[in-house]
């Protein structure tokens, strides 16, 4: 499915490679992508099988949303300060973080919530993530929230005139929440336009409730429109297309300092959560896609996606093993990190 | 002698110059108006935002986690309500993320009834903010401690929200603000935006200095031996009131304690004093049914039982779904000088 682009269009600017293969982006761009895409798909199922033993009480994730979070992560301008990119991302976005540079004991932690989880201290469900050191804020489980809160480090990116943009996540149910438009609102105001990527996957539902039950408008990237952004719709199971609309787009953001909305198009392979199951679903699975493209194409061999495949496998139910020994939080951590340099928020101490 | 919008808006003054508070940004906030009660009037870094309470408190929150200081402000208490979900983040983010992310923010917000303020605007925030775990709740009741408490909210690492009580917005203090001059219309001279065209019009802002309300603390308004009052906000100065014609009438001593902040809160001060009177009531206008006065009166009756000479009361709004226009309407819904006076009175006779 070809990339809809409204109002403006223009052509690819990528300034990756062609390679010998026809495809626009290298080689090695291309294993790249596929192999971090198989390793995201590896933590995911992990995870799902961490659940199914009973060794977490709750699995959501991002299986099936890897064509689009892996090109994101690779573009991500990835560091701490204003200078970086500033991520709000939500409980899909494992891909994005693997290919930032995530291992897997990180997730695994969380989602087992051992005290070694450095992102919640095993407070908070699987794949809600922060990394002060990459700009990743807080995943919340609220919907929406985050469309409200990248306004102010976007703000703080244009103030400071740093050199990083904000990107913000969230499925397409979500967007009807005031938050959504909070964003294109306070994103586009004239003379104070912000430098934002707004991207919604579109996975056509939200839990059980279809796309078509929850909105009048085709795309939700249409309602950028009356507010001047740029906006698009791209197929985010395809990484190619991903990868390079998304750097087109980045570009653009950080030359003008203005915002744009991207709708993807992603599959909900799992399901919603462990809540409805978490069983391989119909959908298109941008993964198996990808895989049989580059070995048509001769850029990868069978053997070579088998060993990407096992290896990644192993390593991840190597470190569910190992987490699964590490230390459980203790009781007393309950009041940990209440205010800033441990001062006390329980009033019994007051 | 400042008032609290004067104080308010020098302590901004004092924090952009000195304490790198970068934006001070919500409804009408930046120029021309300076914000509804003119607290923000002639900064440097106030700027006016969407009529967007959710996007002002998540901007909040985004600034803030850049490590940027900035002071936000819903118009009315009464219109803070649709953000409640973001303000259960901030107060969480730092605790769910593990110490990860901490927000240095303030957000202030004009509380209470006692203008005639009708069903909209005569909204009190305190009992429902001590619900919000993770913030710091303060409310000064005289222009300088609402200089000192807000700047003791712009250093702080936490996310404060700082009640500004509506009804003091124009009334001045006794003592003055460290700097200020002691002339009241020299200050406003100063500092006052001139009414009509305000364009080219600047302050002249006077060399005001560091100084804070240590966040936590409370005071002795009114000392006493033989009844404690806990209250904060306008209710400061009723309580005084009701000490004041008590110790002339009869010789009756009644401490006031200011609270100032309500979360985290005086709990020794509270504690010495009731220890000392043996009796108390606390005073507050938010409504009556889990009202935060509620919160400190178990406290009392758990840790000073057999220290009481009298039951605890609490004195706070009538459990109602708003506040009346009309003045005997808000005057029966919040309470009076006449409302304490009369439970004080209560309090003091009740022989154990
Ligand atoms: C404000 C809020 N309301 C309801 C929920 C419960 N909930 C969790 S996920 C979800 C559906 C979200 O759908 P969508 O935004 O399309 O994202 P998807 O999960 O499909 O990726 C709902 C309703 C919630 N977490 N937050």
């Amino acid at each position: 499915m070809p990339g809809r682009q409204t109002p403006i269009k223009q052509k690819s600017k990528s300034k990756t490679k062609s390679g010998s293969s026809g495809l626009p982006l290298s080689k090695n761009q291309l294993v790249k992508i596929y192999d971090l895409m198989v390793k995201s798909r590896a933590l995911e199922e992990r995870m799902i099988k961490v659940y199914k033993v009973g060794e977490a009480y709750f699995w959501i994730g991002g299986p099936g949303e890897e064509a689009f979070g892996v090109p994101l992560g690779l573009l991500a301008n990835k560091g701490q300060g204003v200078d970086h990119d500033w991520m709000h991302l939500h409980y899909r976005c494992s891909a994005t973080l693997i290919a930032m540079g995530m291992d897997f004991k990180t997730p695994l932690r969380l989602i087992m919530n051992k005290a070694s989880d450095k992102c919640t201290g095993g407070r908070n469900f699987s794949n809600h993530y922060a990394f002060p050191e990459w700009n990743v804020a807080p995943v919340t489980s609220p919907i929406g929230v985050q469309y409200s809160i990248a306004i102010g480090t976007a703000w703080a990116q244009k103030r400071n005139k740093g050199k990083g943009v904000t990107i913000v996540t969230g499925g397409d149910a979500g967007s009807a929440e005031g938050d959504f438009a909070s964003c294109l609102i306070w994103a586009s105001r004239r003379g104070n336009e912000l430098p934002m990527l707004i991207t919604v996957q579109n996975n056509k539902w939200g839990i059980s409730t279809h796309y078509d039950d929850q909105h009048g408008e085709d795309h939700v990237s249409d309602r950028a429109q009356p507010f001047k952004i740029r906006n698009c719709v791209i197929n985010g199971n395809d990484p190619i297309e991903s990868y390079i609309r998304m750097e087109e787009e980045l570009q653009y953001i950080r030359k003008t300092g203005k915002p744009v909305v991207m709708e993807t198009t992603v599959s909900r392979l799992y399901g919603h959560s462990s809540a409805d199951g978490a069983n391989l679903r119909e959908g298109v699975d941008c993964l198996k896609e990808f895989e049989s493209l580059l070995l048509k194409k001769d850029i990868i061999t069978e053997k070579k996606v088998k060993d990407i495949k096992d290896n990644y496998a192993k390593e991840a139910k190597q470190a569910q093993i190992e987490v699964r020994d590490e230390l459980d939080p203790v009781a007393s951590s309950v009041w940990d990190h209440y205010y800033v340099n441990n001062e006390s928020g329980d009033w019994r101490t007051f | 002698m400042a008032n609290m919008a004067q104080a308010i808006r020098l302590a901004l003054h004092y924090a952009e110059k000195n304490l790198e508070l970068k934006d001070v940004f919500g409804q009408d906030v930046g120029a021309p108006m300076g914000g509804v009660f003119t607290a923000t009037q002639g900064l440097e870094t106030s700027w006016n935002t969407p009529l967007d309470e959710r996007g002002i408190v998540g901007t909040a929150m985004g600034i803030a986690l850049t490590g940027d200081r900035c002071v936000a402000e819903i118009q009315f208490c009464d219109y803070i309500f649709n953000t409640i979900d973001l303000l259960k983040i901030a107060g969480n983010t730092y605790w769910a993320s593990y110490g990860n992310f901490s927000l240095p923010l303030v957000l202030m917000t004009p509380v209470g009834a006692g203008i005639r303020g009708s069903v909209y605007h005569s909204h009190s925030f305190d009992a429902w903010a001590s619900r919000l775990a993770g913030w710091k709740v303060v409310m000064p009741s005289t222009p300088k401690d609402a200089y000192g408490l807000l700047l003791a909210a712009i250093k702080d690492p936490n996310p404060v929200m700082f009640l500004k009580p509506k009804a003091l917005m124009r009334v001045r203090g006794e003592e003055l603000i460290p700097g200020e001059p002691d002339n009241e219309k020299t200050l406003k001279s100063m500092i006052d935006a001139p009414v009509g065209d305000r364009t080219g019009w600047k302050a002249n802002w006077p060399q005001v200095e560091d100084f804070t309300c240590e966040i936590g603390k409370g005071k002795v308004t009114r000392s006493g031996t033989d009844l404690t009052v806990v209250t904060y906000g306008r209710h400061v100065l009723m309580c005084n009131e009701v000490a004041d014609q008590l110790k002339q009438e009869n010789g009756t001593s009644v401490e006031v304690i200011d609270l100032m902040s309500i979360y985290p809160y005086d709990w020794e001060l509270i504690k010495t004093s009731v220890q000392k009177t043996g009796r108390v009531v606390f005073v507050n206008e938010d409504t009556e049914v889990t009202n935060f006065a509620e919160h400190l009166s178990y406290r009392v009756t758990q840790e000073l039982f057999y220290e009481l000479m009298a039951r605890p009361k609490v004195v706070a709004g009538k459990n109602l779904p708003g506040i009346g226009l009309h003045a005997e309407l808000e005057e029966a819904s919040v309470p009076q000088v006449a409302d304490i006076r009369k439970e004080v009175i209560e309090v003091l006779k009740e022989i154990p």
